[in-house]
């Protein structure tokens, strides 16, 4: 049981690592402000998240758990708010985005 | 005065979570703590409808976190690969649409879950105007009375 719990969490946490890896190489890649933006945005979401349920499985039901959770539920609520706010001073300071061209058509990857 | 109640009960719940120490001192210190607060946040006019939304806590963390929670991991996987695609197919586009919430915590509702859903960040939020950054032009489209409009939408009315 404990095995299949610690083998649960280490995949979790393996992949948590790979999307930071993720929105690292996509704010390497991307071509401006915004668009890195939204690469960060995986390592805030799905690289947080996992890693914080690799953890709470290897925390078992203590209050270390608990914490976690509520480091969870900060990142769940802050994060969002930096991002707007970051971009919205981005807008004010009229950084302005690349934009694709209206008649350009996106693949689909 | 019952929303300050709960404020009260849940500093103490947040005290005694975060010590994990039960000893009558830090207890009574704890809870002594909390009506300080209370009484702080009540003077400054804090604990209110905004700041300690209660009235749809429990709405939200049982019907609307679950969607978000899926939306969240279907765009975030989206982004991953166009991230990792060699040729990165993205066609960036900025939306301007009108939301359909009314009041002040629903529009933040609705515009935090725009910024938490990887593909798309709100700019610019005003309670007629979003203005939407989003990662490509589908993921643009989608917003106009999108199911997470819908839902911000219902979720106020509770």
């Amino acid at each position: 049981m404990s095995t299949l719990v610690e083998s649960i969490s280490a995949i979790s946490l393996l992949l948590g690592a790979l999307f930071c890896c993720v929105g690292g190489i996509g704010l390497m890649r991307m071509p401006d402000f915004y668009t890195r933006m939204h690469a960060a945005s995986i390592t805030e979401t799905l690289g947080v998240g996992l890693t914080l349920l690799g953890l709470l499985l290897l925390a078992g039901w203590t209050l270390v758990a608990v914490k976690l959770l509520m480091v969870g539920a900060l990142v769940f609520f802050v994060s969002p708010t930096a991002s707007h706010a970051l971009a919205r001073a981005a807008m004010t300071c009229r950084l302005k985005p690349v934009l694709a061209d209206v008649g350009e058509t996106t693949s689909k990857p | 005065m019952a929303r300050q109640f709960s404020f009260l009960l849940s500093l103490i719940a947040f005290w005694l979570l975060l010590s994990g120490m039960f000893t009558p001192f830090l207890i009574a210190a704890g809870i002594g703590s909390a009506i300080v607060i209370v009484l702080l946040s009540r003077r400054m006019d804090l604990a209110d409808h905004e700041g300690h939304p209660v009235h749809l806590a429990w709405v939200a963390v049982l019907s609307y976190w679950p969607w978000l929670f899926k939306e969240i991991i279907k765009s975030a996987w989206d982004v991953t690969r166009r991230v990792l695609h060699p040729a990165l197919p993205i066609s960036p586009v900025l939306v301007e649409f009108r939301p359909t919430q009314t009041t002040d915590v629903g529009l933040v509702i609705h515009a935090n879950s725009i910024t938490l859903t990887p593909g798309t960040i709100s700019v610019e939020v005003e309670p007629d105007r979003f203005l939407v950054h989003a990662l490509t032009r589908e993921a643009g489209a989608g917003l106009t009375g999108s199911e997470m409009d819908r839902r911000c939408t219902a979720l106020e009315g509770n």
